[in-house]
């Protein structure tokens, strides 16, 4: 029960840092109808601007500067490079946003080097906030929880409540109706960008001290990502809310029980071999949970794919 | 139009004379080695563009196929080698093409009902659940290390036992040449023209009677095949297979191979594969950042030129066929000097700052053959002016450019 516990808030944590790139990713897919590959990889910029600015000044400046830096660099890469390609099609898109990624990917090596920088939670926030259950959490990670659902309701303010989100909303639909009525439209395209990417990289900002920043991290998160967009339904927020919840419980909890294929079987009837490690099945038997773990998102995903292809919440046809 | 039997077998008669000749034209070190690889990735970038440039289907996973197809025939060959089975090895790629196109009908049975972000989507899931599988399932797939085998313990086809790299060579391309042969007959069939029907309107083709999923179908199992057979011939030449054979970023490479090259074109990845490997055995030995540089070329080409290499060929053959190529020589020698410029100038720039960060012990580093000191500050300045006025310059010319071009290609009475 305690372990159920700390594992419960541990998937929240990491649900709701998926939900925050997942989030950008999934209002630039209904907006521009184009799934950004490249998204992890700003999520990664992030983690290492915020580790380059804290060098100078302390972490709490690169909470701030960093995600502002990512988000320009974000709004760039729409104006001059994906409405640029947006004429080709489609599928060039995504091949331009697949291509940054490795960009990105190779220029983060290029600047910061192949091996982990040595980015750390601020001081002020190395103590432990509270026992629970026999475990204790630390303070970084309820400052993470915090700032996440802060982001969400402030996501939903925003989309819900001010006239900005009234015209993005409509724009996701009606892109040329919007425009007849006098908003410029390309604009809003290139913020809605800027901001999706921004999310991301606040979200390596605070992800970076907590799940170690090396140049593999974008690679990591970056399909289990893709996973929550397209299970919780493209263009559906709220879908993508559910989605990353859920893939952050799935991960975490698989991660931390320790069943075996070998219990099953044993549990079956059958005898577990003298040598395993000759025997044909050997994988099968030496088979946990937390091995399988991983791969859990991409079986979801396919298995949404085929039997929902519009995902769990997702209203329209890809 | 009816082409006699022999002007149509022609180019396939001179493109066999050129395969059976090459290795004797390059007989330096590694030239056989590279040959090798780049009849493997042509194999495997030709089956991609079923996929992509025929198809219009836009895979994140190829490299699964070619892994799989790789990983069985490193295990047939294996049993060969016990004499469980008796498998001469030229036929080995065959193997791998029907464990290819088998793992294909599974895939496509679900993955090719719709094209675009779906289609891309699963390959891309399916490409992460089998390069995770690797390190699970190690019977098949043999963990970190992967697996590895033997070639010339198969039975000697005509006496010849495959030792030598000469000899794979002349394996390898008879299976490249008769991959292309019947990838280029799968193209004249109704459903290979049916292919391009439904990428460029799928539904169209629905209208004409035909199913744009079957058609779909038909060409992923064909390009599964394919990456197969390159797999299988990846096995025999590198006798190992690996994880890193069928992750994402050899399915990158794949993808990047096909587009250089221009995937709207029949023959366009072969010239891309050409290049791509080039690229990466010949610069990946002088510079670590091989991977940066292929990257932004890459992207800068799917902003700049969509149609690949190919495609920039093709364009001429307008301002050829008017007889007015003559007028662009000019324009085009004049940007190239200052082009040239940025290029060497930001190349040396990115390398001097490498070498900085991460090799700053060694004072002297050498860079296109001159050994300079990377304290002074002469090559700084050097290579920043290069930058800077080579941009410049060329953006100049660049309207000149692009004047000649709308003069070149000028039709009377047509509109543009």
């Amino acid at each position: 029960m305690d372990l159920f516990i700390i594992n419960v808030i541990d998937g929240l944590i990491y649900g709701l840092l998926l939900f925050m790139l997942s989030s950008g990713l999934t209002l630039i897919f209904s907006m521009m109808g184009v799934l950004n590959l490249s998204h992890a990889a700003f999520y990664m910029l992030g983690a290492y601007l915020a580790y380059q600015i804290s060098v100078y000044t302390g972490f709490w400046v690169g909470l701030i500067v960093a995600p502002i830096l990512v988000t320009i660099l974000g709004a760039a890469v729409e104006r001059y490079g994906l409405r640029r390609v947006h004429q080709y099609g489609h599928v060039p898109e995504l091949i331009f946003t697949f291509g940054l990624f490795f960009v990105i990917e190779e220029l983060v090596q290029y600047i910061w080097g192949r091996s982990m920088v040595n980015y750390n939670s601020p001081e002020s926030l190395d103590f432990i906030a509270f026992n629970l259950a026999g475990g204790s959490i630390p303070a970084y990670k309820v400052f993470m929880l915090l700032v996440s659902v802060g982001i969400f309701l402030a996501l939903y303010y925003v989309l819900a409540r001010t006239r900005v989100g009234m015209i993005i909303q409509a724009a996701l639909s009606y892109p040329k109706t919007v425009e007849a009525l006098g908003h410029n439209v390309p604009l809003v395209f290139m913020g809605v960008f800027g901001v999706g990417t921004g999310l991301a990289g606040l979200a390596g900002v605070i992800a970076g001290p907590s799940l170690t920043t090396f140049p593999g991290m974008a690679f990591l998160l970056g399909s289990i990502v893709f996973v929550c967009v397209v299970v919780g339904g493209l263009g559906s927020l709220f879908g993508a809310f559910v989605a990353s919840l859920l893939i952050g419980w799935l991960q975490t909890f698989a991660a931390s029980y320790n069943i075996g294929a070998a219990d099953i079987l044993i549990a079956f009837g059958y005898e577990y071999p003298k040598d395993v490690y000759y025997h044909p099945w050997r994988d099968l038997w030496t088979l946990t949970l937390p091995q399988i773990g991983p791969i859990l998102p991409y079986i979801l995903l396919i298995l949404v794919l085929v039997f929902r292809p519009n995902g769990l919440f997702g209203k329209r046809e890809t | 139009m009816q082409k006699s039997v022999f002007t149509s077998a022609l180019p396939w008669i001179f493109a066999a004379a050129i395969l059976i000749v090459l290795p004797f034209i390059f007989t330096g070190g590694g030239s056989i080695t590279i040959m090798n690889q780049i009849g493997i990735t042509i194999v495997l970038a030709m089956s991609y563009n079923m996929l992509l440039g025929q198809g219009g289907m836009l895979s994140f996973g190829h490299a699964v196929y070619m892994g799989i197809g790789g990983f069985v025939a490193v295990h047939v060959m294996n049993i060969v080698e016990n004499e469980y089975l008796w498998l001469p090895l030229p036929f080995l790629p065959l193997v791998g093409g029907l464990v290819g196109l088998g793992f294909a009908t599974i895939v496509g049975s679900f993955s090719t009902r719709k094209a675009g972000t779906v289609f891309a989507m699963i390959s891309l899931g399916i490409g992460e659940l089998i390069a995770a599988c690797c390190i699970i399932i190690t019977v098949f797939f043999g963990g970190e290390e992967g697996i590895s085998g033997d070639r010339t313990m198969a039975p000697p086809t005509f006496g010849i036992e495959f030792i030598s790299q000469k000899e794979v060579y002349f394996l390898i391309a008879f299976w490249v040449l008769l991959s292309i042969f019947v990838m280029y007959l799968f193209t004249q069939t109704p459903v290979g023209k049916m292919a391009n029907a439904v990428r460029d309107n799928p539904e169209r083709a629905e209208f004409v009677g035909y199913s744009q999923r079957w058609v779909r179908y038909v060409s992923f199992c064909g390009a599964g095949f394919f990456a197969g057979v390159a797999g299988a011939l990846f096995a025999i030449n590198y006798e190992i297979l690996t994880e890193q054979n069928l992750n994402t970023v050899m399915s990158f490479q794949v993808l990047l191979a096909t587009y250089i090259g221009g995937v709207g074109f029949f023959l366009g990845p072969v010239f891309g594969a050409i290049l791509f490997t080039i690229l990466q055995t010949v610069i990946g030995l002088q510079t670590d950042l091989w991977a940066l540089y292929t990257g932004i070329v890459f992207v800068l080409m799917v902003m700049f030129l969509p149609t690949g290499l190919t495609g920039l060929f093709a364009m001429h053959l307008i301002p050829l066929q008017l007889g007015r190529l003559g007028m662009l020589i000019k324009p085009y020698a004049k940007i190239f000097v200052p082009g040239l410029a940025f290029v060497v100038g930001a190349i040396a720039l990115i390398e001097l700052i490498n070498h900085v960060r991460h090799h700053a012990e060694e004072q002297f580093m050498t860079l296109f053959w001159i050994e300079f000191d990377t304290t002074s500050f002469l090559p700084w300045a050097l290579f920043l002016i290069m930058v800077a006025v080579g941009f410049y310059v060329s953006r100049a010319f660049a309207k000149e450019v692009a004047e000649a071009w709308g003069e070149a290609t000028f039709v009377e009475g047509e509109r543009r």
